[in-house]
């Protein structure tokens, strides 16, 4: 099984901007200098092998879209933030608009940033296609028809050409989708959120974005840590630094890097993979948070190893 | 986990041992309670020396900042001190190094709330 990331930015779209842009610049022209970069292939070679990831890359800007891919016929997908566009526009660009296709879509919550993605996934337009949401708020419906209507978007829901159906989920029943085995938890989010786990052939993959860990409870924690238990990837809201989302952020519904590893270790989880990236930091930033996370795995490590990763907008991890 | 309390002057030293984690965090908590309800405008001021502390968790740490903000609210002092290489990382990493007042010895912890514990501390 391959997890795609199409979009893995927190609460708003974050594009690059020139300033970011040409900074990375600067500090890769300084490092080519004297270097014998005099055809693409040269330079890419540079890019690709010699500079590091916070200048050769981005984690990027668009907002909250997984694809689980076990290279079945149906898409399977956490969440439709902008991220979601991304991801339609390649599907089309494989497929072409003639071939339906159908698509089943597993929504942590209904705030913005993890619906904005659908007025613009363009296989909700075409005939043929089959979209399934799945979600387990009340107003998941009501959510994305709001979204495609006036006075907010041009095309209402009702002109949308692809059937599109919305499957009400409760936590803790598990449910086959597209080859997986799908269970729910509810999580502490303005509103409430929730986290999937999804099991197919012996693998493991928990998408738990828009959570905030008090660590006050211990019933909680034993919930997660048995949510989480030997997967083998947890995909993790690490939005906030641990003082952040207990002092001046806290209810504001996000976690950390800090809880994110010690859940990860309980739960001896194989591979914990940042997400949700707080929109104020850049590259550089980002950077810098996964350089500590891992550090703090080493020195806090028992037995178990936890691999650490921060998604970025076109990742993939194989399972 | 144990914290032993030793008094200077107007400043209490609280010196937990062992490991802060989740299944001892609140039995820290249930330690500090007492010495927070004095920690207080014109009561003790407490200095947290946490160079026996070998590990402490996001539980753990979530008692350090309620405390902090306790110790605001009633206008007292609290700081830590003594941090050993780990726990040096863990509030780095955790950002809580911005947030507490930390100092590198119990004595220049001392020496920068209280020249009477100080002094104290001094003649041992």
């Amino acid at each position: 099984m391959r997890v795609k990331f199409w979009g893995t930015r927190g609460s708003i779209p974050a594009p690059l901007d020139t300033r970011a842009l040409q900074a990375k610049l600067i500090v890769a022209l300084t490092l080519a200098a004297g270097r014998n970069l005099d055809t693409p292939e040269r330079a890419r070679a540079f890019v690709e092998q010699e500079l590091p990831f916070e200048l050769s890359h981005t984690f990027g800007g668009n907002s909250s879209c997984v694809q689980l891919d076990a290279g079945g016929e149906e898409y399977v997908l956490c969440d439709l933030g902008s991220g979601a566009r991304v991801f339609a526009n390649s599907v089309l660009a494989a497929h072409g608009p003639g071939r339906g296709h159908v698509y089943h879509v597993f929504m942590s919550h209904l705030h913005w940033d993890h619906i904005s993605g659908f007025p613009f996934f363009m296989p909700a337009y075409i005939p043929g296609n089959r979209i399934r949401i799945y979600g387990c708020h009340d107003a998941l419906e009501q959510a994305l028809r709001q979204q495609n209507a006036a006075p907010s978007f041009p095309v209402d829901f009702s002109r949308l050409g692809a059937a599109i159906e919305f499957v009400a989920l409760e936590p803790g029943r598990r449910y086959d989708v597209a080859g997986f085995s799908v269970r729910a938890l509810r999580q502490f989010h303005s509103g409430d959120s929730y986290g999937y786990r999804f099991e197919r052939a012996g693998k493991a993959v928990v998408y738990s974005t828009d959570s905030e860990h008090k660590r006050d409870d211990p019933a909680e924690t034993d919930a997660f840590v048995e949510f989480f238990r030997d997967a083998d990837l947890v995909i993790f809201d690490a939005m906030y630094s641990l003082a952040d989302a207990y002092s001046v952020k806290e209810d504001w519904g996000h976690s950390s890097n800090v809880v994110g590893v010690e859940l990860a270790q309980l739960a001896r989880v194989k591979h914990l993979c940042m997400y949700h990236h707080e929109p104020i930091f850049d590259d550089a930033r980002l950077g810098a948070i996964l350089g500590e996370t891992r550090r703090l795995e080493e020195i806090t490590r028992q037995e178990h190893r936890v691999e650490i990763s921060s998604a970025w907008d076109g990742m993939e991890i194989a399972v | 986990m144990e914290l032993k309390p030793q008094r200077y002057e107007d400043t209490v030293v609280l010196s937990p041992t062992g490991r802060i984690n989740h299944a001892t965090s609140d039995v820290f908590s249930t330690a500090l309670r007492p010495h927070m309800e004095r920690c207080a405008a014109g009561q003790d001021r407490l200095v947290l020396d946490l160079s026996g502390l070998e590990y402490i968790s996001s539980a753990g740490l979530r008692v350090l900042m309620l405390a902090r903000k306790q110790a605001q609210t009633q206008g007292g002092t609290l700081v830590v001190a003594a941090l050993g290489p780990m726990l040096r990382e863990i509030f780095e990493i955790s950002r809580f190094s911005a947030v507490f007042d930390v100092y590198p010895s119990v004595r220049d912890a001392l020496a920068a709330i209280s020249p009477l514990a100080l002094a104290a501390f001094e003649r041992g």
